[in-house]
């Protein structure tokens, strides 16, 4: 079963087209990764999804809900939450705060309620301030919480993004480059961290850079080229589709064929043109 | 009166002067902080606030209720007319910010300009241009000590002042809603992706802000004893300062703004030819403007600070 649903989307800013008859599905309960070459879309297909950007064409649903045309702040409250690229924390709060944000959608007290501070309204914050307890242990940033958010060491702001998002109690998480950054330790920490809430039944969404992770812990790659899908199957078929390799590494590439950590090296050195 | 005494009274002055222009500089501050406008038509807002209270007040004395029922009065007054300045406010921002937001910022200032000189226009047709009395409910009552004076007035304002500062300050830092308006000022796309509503945020701040200006209003009537539709222009200037030198943005930033520009002009007014002490506001200003734009407690930022 689909979870979510792209339907021959297209997107154009003036006469660029970002993202060209896209048809996309990403099933309930998997990994599924979206690469391509810088420019390609794929940030496009995220904000398009969270209703920053209205697709100029076609369709977007999610378990059968059509989201085009939503704003953001209701995309979240159907259960997709995302991260972005750079590291957009609120920096002058705390980091438990950061979390109590995310719970903002699923919480009820309106302006009255908070001037009058009500019986609900105070259990209320408590029960959010331990599940966002809960949730900050998960990621082991419990001991930090207290520390503004600006603080935090690079790979633990990178951790709290993802740990604020899921505050938002989505079905769906959508992660811009989670690796971005990262080294080596702190990216096989996070594939692990991936599988863990995978495996609490959450679907997971990858737009990444980092090859080894996206070949590591996805089950579907989707492989994108100015804005059109080219590929799309498990991480092995995408290793061998010549299109795939003609796509990153130029045509003429096939005569002297690469290992995968090869083209995450010449994947990152395209990304620094 | 020896020197300790009259400085002792200057600080009273300056404490109960700089709470009313904290009072106003935080409306400047919260609006800067979420859309990073200056409401121009803060000090219009201020003024219709004075107005209400002084209906208000009026009909309460022509029914004897003040002297019966004292601390109701005083509810009903400020209660009043902060609700109906919390509405104007919001119908302000939806007439003149709401369609100009994603436009330029030159337009909205226009637009906040316009709807400034449309207030006060507006208060001049339908309050006159005379001044208007505030009925003396406090009286000269007071409490002497050490040589100096405090009114029972100024007393119950500056009271009243810090309760509702602390009051925003609790708002803003324990509340759900109060983070999500600090969120909406660090990052927009940020608060909505996370399911904020930035409309509705900036519907409160819009009705927060203006009500705090409101009570700003009704404590200068009861105090001064008059009101006027261009009454706000003065403030608005000073509470302008305020909010600039605290680092515009930046809650407690305002608090304190208010409080320094209050003293420097008491002590200025003290020691000093007192018809210079609005141009040493202005001064202020310029400095601040042009040694550290950023304020005293501002990062350079808009963002609301913790």
């Amino acid at each position: 079963m689909a979870e979510l649903l792209l339907k021959n989307v297209t997107m154009k800013f003036g006469g660029l087209l970002a993202v060209d008859n896209l048809d996309l599905e990403v099933p309930s309960g998997k990994i599924l990764s979206l690469i391509g070459p810088n420019g390609a879309g794929k940030t496009t297909v995220f904000n398009l999804i969270t209703g920053v950007y209205k697709p100029t064409e076609g369709t977007i649903t999610y378990n059968g809900e059509t989201l085009n045309g939503l704003h953001s702040n209701k995309v979240v409250s159907r259960g997709i939450a995302r991260t972005f690229q750079n590291i957009r924390l609120f920096n002058s709060m705390t980091v438990l705060e950061n979390v109590q944000v995310g719970f903002h959608c699923r919480t009820r007290s309106g302006p009255v309620r908070a001037l009058f501070k009500t019986r609900h309204e105070r259990q209320e914050e408590k029960d959010i301030i331990l599940k966002s307890q809960e949730i900050l242990d998960f990621f082991g940033l419990v001991g930090h919480q207290n520390d503004y958010a600006s603080n935090l060491a690079y790979g633990e702001q990178r951790r709290l993004e993802i740990a604020r998002a899921l505050a938002t109690q989505p079905k769906l998480l959508l992660l811009d480059e989670p690796a971005a950054g990262m080294n080596p330790k702190e990216t096989a920490e996070l594939m692990e961290l991936i599988i863990k809430l995978r495996d609490t039944g959450l679907t997971i969404f990858l737009v990444e850079h980092d090859m080894l992770l996206v070949m590591g812990i996805s089950e579907v790659v989707t492989v994108l080229d100015y804005g059109q899908k080219i590929a799309e199957g498990t991480p092995k078929e995408i290793q061998q589709n010549e299109t795939v390799i003609e796509a990153y590494l130029g045509t003429g590439a096939l005569s002297k064929k690469k290992k995968p950590e090869q083209q995450k090296n010449i994947t990152r050195s395209r990304q620094h043109d | 009166m020896d020197l300790s005494s009259f400085l002792l009274q200057q600080i009273i002055n300056a404490v109960f002067l700089g709470s009313i222009y904290s009072l106003i500089a935080l409306g400047y501050t919260m609006v800067y902080g979420i859309i990073e406008l200056i409401n121009f038509a803060h000090g219009e807002l201020f003024t219709a606030g004075a107005f209400i209270g002084v209906i208000v007040l009026t009909a309460l004395q022509q029914m004897g209720f003040v002297e019966t029922h004292f601390v109701l009065t005083m509810i009903i007054v400020f209660v009043m007319s902060m609700s109906y300045v919390a509405v104007l406010g919001v119908a302000v921002e939806h007439v003149a910010y709401k369609p100009l937001r994603t436009s330029s910022r030159l337009s909205a200032l226009l637009s906040a300009l316009g709807m400034s000189i449309f207030l006060s226009n507006g208060m001049m047709l339908s309050q006159g241009v005379s001044d208007r009395a505030y009925p003396q409910v406090f009286g000269i009552e007071g409490i002497e000590f050490m040589g100096a004076r405090i009114t029972n007035g100024q007393i119950f304002i500056i009271i009243l002042a810090v309760a509702l500062m602390v009051g925003l300050q609790l708002f803003v830092h324990r509340t759900r809603l109060g983070k999500a308006m600090r969120a909406t000022a660090q990052n927009k796309t940020m608060a909505r992706i996370l399911g904020i509503d930035i409309d509705q945020t900036i519907r409160i701040t819009f009705m927060i802000g203006p009500a705090l200006g409101a009570a700003a209003g009704v404590m200068v009537g009861l105090h001064y004893g008059a009101v006027r539709f261009d009454m706000g222009f003065i403030f608005m200037i000073k509470a302008f300062a305020a909010a600039i030198l605290g680092g515009i943005g930046s809650i407690p930033g305002a608090m304190l703004g208010g409080l320094i520009i209050g003293t420097i002009e008491v002590m200025w007014a003290a020691f000093l030819p007192s018809a210079w002490k609005d141009v040493t506001t202005f001064t202020v200003l310029i400095m601040v403007l042009y040694f550290k734009p950023s304020g005293l407690l501002g990062e350079g930022t808009t963002e609301v600070r913790v």
